[in-house]
């Protein structure tokens, strides 16, 4: 295994196998084509969806480039998430500092747009050059009378799960500045990015059962729900590798408790009703939940039937961003008759990567922070069918003859709910069953 | 409309940027470099977004390496991830070159890559299959994506060609063009029979055929033989007359430098340097085609008088549906410049022209080349796309004309984008539209017509079937 790194042996095992404790957490292997982006990254995609806050990237122009526009995050409402702005600094600026630049900025959108607050990222070479971005940050939030939140993201310090963090922290400074009246089984939706719209299909859930949603942190997100997170009765975390932190940081604080859920496939996302009627000690709200997943699921099931038929015995490789994520789509190609051959993600942990173990058949491949020669390897020794991954794997899927699944923030088809359990199989069924392979097998 | 009398809101803030950062552009060429792998010399995220951006454009793998900095990396410099880095890409690539690009970040720390290289290389002297090293320097912060394109270009030139006896051969520096348009290039080389190296050639290696195994670094690639003998060529034609003057702009520590590779061949090694805008239309295709003779001594080949013909046939038959129209062109500042010489032939006034370079010369180009009106155009160097789309709402343009990332101001304006350059995001096929020659012309100029006789039959109240 010639392709595998010294360094990375041991983030690498399979189930049944020697290695019983994988190696995760750890930065990056230079040299390495990591799949993985950066700090800068992990607080940007959390924070992103709060579409009437102000983002602005503090640095040169590409980070903020690159991530215009990047995510399939849906509002409701207003979408000023959606343009990307920068300081884009320039030598100058490296030279003489760039806190001018940007407090003139922020003066001039904030202005311009209004928002509720306002997000400054800044990027690596901010804190090299440093500029106080803290100060003037606390200049413009006293003139502006808006919170202006620094988010010190610069992409060396850490992987994208410090970034999680780290947005998270923003997030909890404006948690609690805010009191609206709040009914009385309220909930906060974490971790869910409204991809594809994925969030109201949650919304509409928990609607039927007779749950308010208090915030929804972040998909389709707004501040002034956030600034009053801390008055609803439970938070469901879903992705908690990006909002767990911002879960017990609110329940240290505020008291509020949290509940690990996942919304994806027919188990996790029938327990993740459940869970929170249980939560609320209610046999309304559990008859209700009985009462709607009895529906959808009488009603997905047989619709089910012939795609797992098509379907049955075939491979699939799941290299997602998060653990927990790849661990229901375990379950869910279960569902539809396939088997998982190779697992990874860039950010799980020891936890994570331990319920993989226990939960995949023997043989399975585990990896954490792969990259490119590794997964194409992988993918080639078990032959797998089908690859689900983001875009960056896309490529190399196709390249080699492999069917693929986005399971990323571009998709435009929600896979979240039962509904989106459907659009799940006919996705995979789509790229498994084209006859396009037949010119490459 | 007097366009005098538009205000142009100044931001000092960048929204939604119309440009790229520089490793961006380095990596492209390294692409373009047989057997070559890119490495980034800085943090992780660079890369890993680099190479996002232009997989969804090029639906390609894209494995660019980074030498991944830590906090420690940039308090006590970045040597020892260089090393390691190189190593680990050693171990599973085996490439025959290296192509780095620095950051932002190494810039601003001071890392001296050159320095770095010669101390890799000077450890391991007695390692026979050492890679060949080619380095650019790109700060984002002192020029866009076409600046660390063309300092590539530059810095793969200065590191391999050689100088040596004349020869009939021709170097094309074709600029940031698309794998499609290189194709039609190296036909048109083979078509005149003559010798030659265009660089840099990712036609293949960006545009690959369906693999049974993964391929750790693509096929394709300008041969490295191919980059040493530019020193012996009869002379060079460089497309594209802004190239990488955008750097000088944004330099104030170090002004000198930026000469283009043509210039620099013709400085070193006396190679003749024929720089030209990029053959778009037919007039600058012409005086394309003249530069080939002259140099060949060989007569454009029949297939091309055809082409041109058919071009000309084309322009007449549909020359009433676009004559007068208005149209916004945007993009890099050489690609704007050749597609507005190919729509004053064609009649439609660029009543926008825009670009997120800031060379401080796209006016003067455009102007003293008479490819516009001044009076009927606004000129927008170093614009956002949020600066364009409030000048757009102003003169209302008939049709868009750059790449998808102004969907949202067509979408606005209920009027439609034709589709060039890079990125193309939203559709498939980016890698393989063609803008250059009489042949790229041709498919451009159909699109432009098609665009806008599809947008007059959608707002008919008459579904008609004939034109
Ligand atoms: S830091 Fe510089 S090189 Fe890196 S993404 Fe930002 S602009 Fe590009
Ligand atoms: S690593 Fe730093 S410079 Fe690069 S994208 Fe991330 S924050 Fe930006």
């Amino acid at each position: 295994m010639s392709y595998i790194l010294e360094e990375r042996k041991k983030q690498i095992a399979r189930v049944g196998g020697t290695v019983k404790d994988i190696d995760c957490g750890k930065v990056s292997l230079a040299g390495s084509v990591s799949q993985r982006a950066c700090v800068f990254c992990g607080s940007r995609v959390v924070l992103y969806p709060v579409a009437d806050a102000l983002h602005i990237i503090h640095g040169p122009i590409g980070c903020a480039s690159y991530t215009w526009d990047i995510r399939g995050s849906l509002s409701s409402g207003p979408e000023l998430h959606r343009l990307s702005f920068s300081t884009d600094l320039r030598e100058k600026d490296v030279v003489f500092g760039g806190a001018e630049k940007l407090r003139q900025s922020l003066d001039e959108l904030i202005d311009r747009h209004k928002p509720k607050a306002a997000f400054v990222y800044s990027t690596c070479i901010v804190g090299v050059i440093g500029d106080d971005v803290e100060s003037v940050c606390a200049q413009m939030e006293q003139e502006k009378g808006i919170p202006v939140i620094p988010v010190q993201a610069p992409g060396f310090q850490g992987s994208k799960k410090d970034g999680y963090k780290i947005a998270c922290e923003a997030i909890f400074k404006l948690v609690g500045t805010l009191d609206k009246p709040t009914p009385k089984y309220s909930i906060n939706i974490l971790g869910d990015f409204n991809l594809a719209g994925e969030l109201w299909i949650l919304l509409e859930y928990y609607k039927k059962m007779g749950i308010h949603v208090n915030a929804s942190i972040t998909g389709d997100g707004r501040v002034d729900d956030i600034r009053n997170a801390h008055n609803a009765s439970l938070n469901v975390v879903q992705c908690s590798g990006s909002m767990i932190h911002l879960a017990k940081m609110m329940k240290e604080k505020y008291d509020v408790p949290f509940l690990r859920v996942s919304y994806f496939g027919i188990e996790d996302m029938s327990d993740a009703l459940y869970d929170v009627a249980k939560f609320f000690k209610s046999e309304e709200l559990m008859d209700a939940a009985r009462k709607l997943v009895r529906e959808e699921i009488g009603r997905l099931i047989p619709a089910l039937v012939p795609y797992k038929e098509a379907l049955s015995g075939k491979r699939a490789a799941i290299y997602v961003g998060g653990a927990f994520k790849a661990i229901s789509l375990v379950k869910a190609l279960r569902l539809i008759g396939m088997k998982t051959v190779v697992i990874g993600s860039q950010t799980g942990d020891k936890d994570d990567y331990k319920m993989i173990q226990e939960l995949c058949d023997d043989d399975t491949i585990i990896v954490d922070d792969s990259n490119p020669v590794e997964l194409s390897a992988f993918v080639k020794e078990t032959k797998a069918d089908l690859f689900i991954g983001g875009v960056k794997e896309r490529p190399i899927a196709y390249k080699i003859g492999l069917g693929f699944c986005d399971h990323n923030h571009e998709r435009k088809e929600p896979l979240a709910g039962y509904d989106g359990m459907l659009n799940f199989a006919k996705e995979v069924y789509a790229t498994c069953m084209s006859p396009v392979w037949k010119f490459v097998k | 409309m007097q366009t005098s009398t538009i205000k142009k809101p100044t931001y000092v803030s960048s929204r939604n940027a119309c440009k790229l950062c520089a490793p961006l552009g380095a990596s492209l060429v390294f692409k373009g470099i047989e057997g070559c792998i890119p490495m980034i010399h800085g943090s992780q995220g660079c890369a890993t977004y680099i190479r996002r951006y232009m997989i969804s454009h090029y639906k390609e793998p894209m494995d660019i390496a980074s030498s991944n900095f830590s906090e420690e990396s940039t308090i006590y410099g970045g040597n020892r991830n260089f090393v390691q880095s190189i190593d680990n890409i050693r171990k599973q690539y085996s490439p025959k070159v290296m192509g780095i690009a620095s950051t932002c970040l190494s810039e601003t720390i001071g890392e001296d890559i050159p320095a770095l290289i010669a101390e890799y290389k000077d450890k391991n002297q007695d390692d026979t299959d050492l890679p060949l090293f080619v380095h650019a320097a790109t700060p984002s912060y002192q020029g866009t994506h076409m600046d660390g394109f063309h300092e590539a270009v530059l810095g793969a030139v200065k590191s391999l060609a050689e100088e040596g006896e004349k020869e009939m051969r021709i170097n094309l520096f074709s600029g940031f063009i698309s794998p499609a348009d290189i194709r039609g290039l190296k036909e048109m080389m083979k078509d005149f029979g003559v010798k030659y190296t265009l660089f840099p050639d990712y036609s293949e290696s960006l545009d690959n055929p369906c693999w049974k195994d993964y391929h750790l670094i693509p096929e394709g690639g300008t041969p490295i033989e191919e980059i040493r003998a530019m020193g012996k060529a009869a002379g060079t034609i460089e497309f594209g007359t802004v190239l990488n003057k955008g750097s000088l702009v944004g330099r104030i520590l170090n002004k000198n430098g930026c000469v283009s590779a043509g210039e620099w061949l013709q400085n070193n090694f006396f190679i003749e340097n024929h720089n030209m805008i990029m053959p778009v239309g037919i007039e600058a295709t012409d005086r394309f085609m003249m530069t080939m003779e002259s140099l060949t001594g060989t007569k454009m080949p029949e297939k091309y008088i055809l082409q041109r013909g058919r071009l000309v046939d084309a322009y007449i038959d549909s020359h009433k549906y676009v004559f007068g129209k208005k149209a916004m062109v945007y993009g890099e500042e050489d690609l704007v410049i050749a597609l507005c010489s190919f729509l004053a032939e064609i009649g439609i006034t660029p009543a926008i022209i825009a670009s997120g370079g800031e060379s401080g010369i796209l006016k003067k180009e455009l102007i003293s080349r008479s490819l516009i009106d001044p009076e009927k155009t606004m000129i927008m160097a170093g614009a956002d796309f949020e600066s364009m789309r409030e000048m757009a709402q102003e003169i209302r343009p008939d049709i868009l004309i750059g790449n998808s990332k102004g969907y949202y101001i067509a979408r606005e304006l209920g009027v439609p984008l034709v589709r060039v350059g890079f990125p193309v995001h939203d559709r498939v096929g980016g890698p393989r539209i063609k803008h250059l020659c009489y042949e790229g012309t041709q498919e451009l100029f159909d699109r432009i017509v098609n665009a806008l006789l599809e947008y007059k039959q959608e707002h008919s109240p008459v579904g008609y079937k004939y034109m």
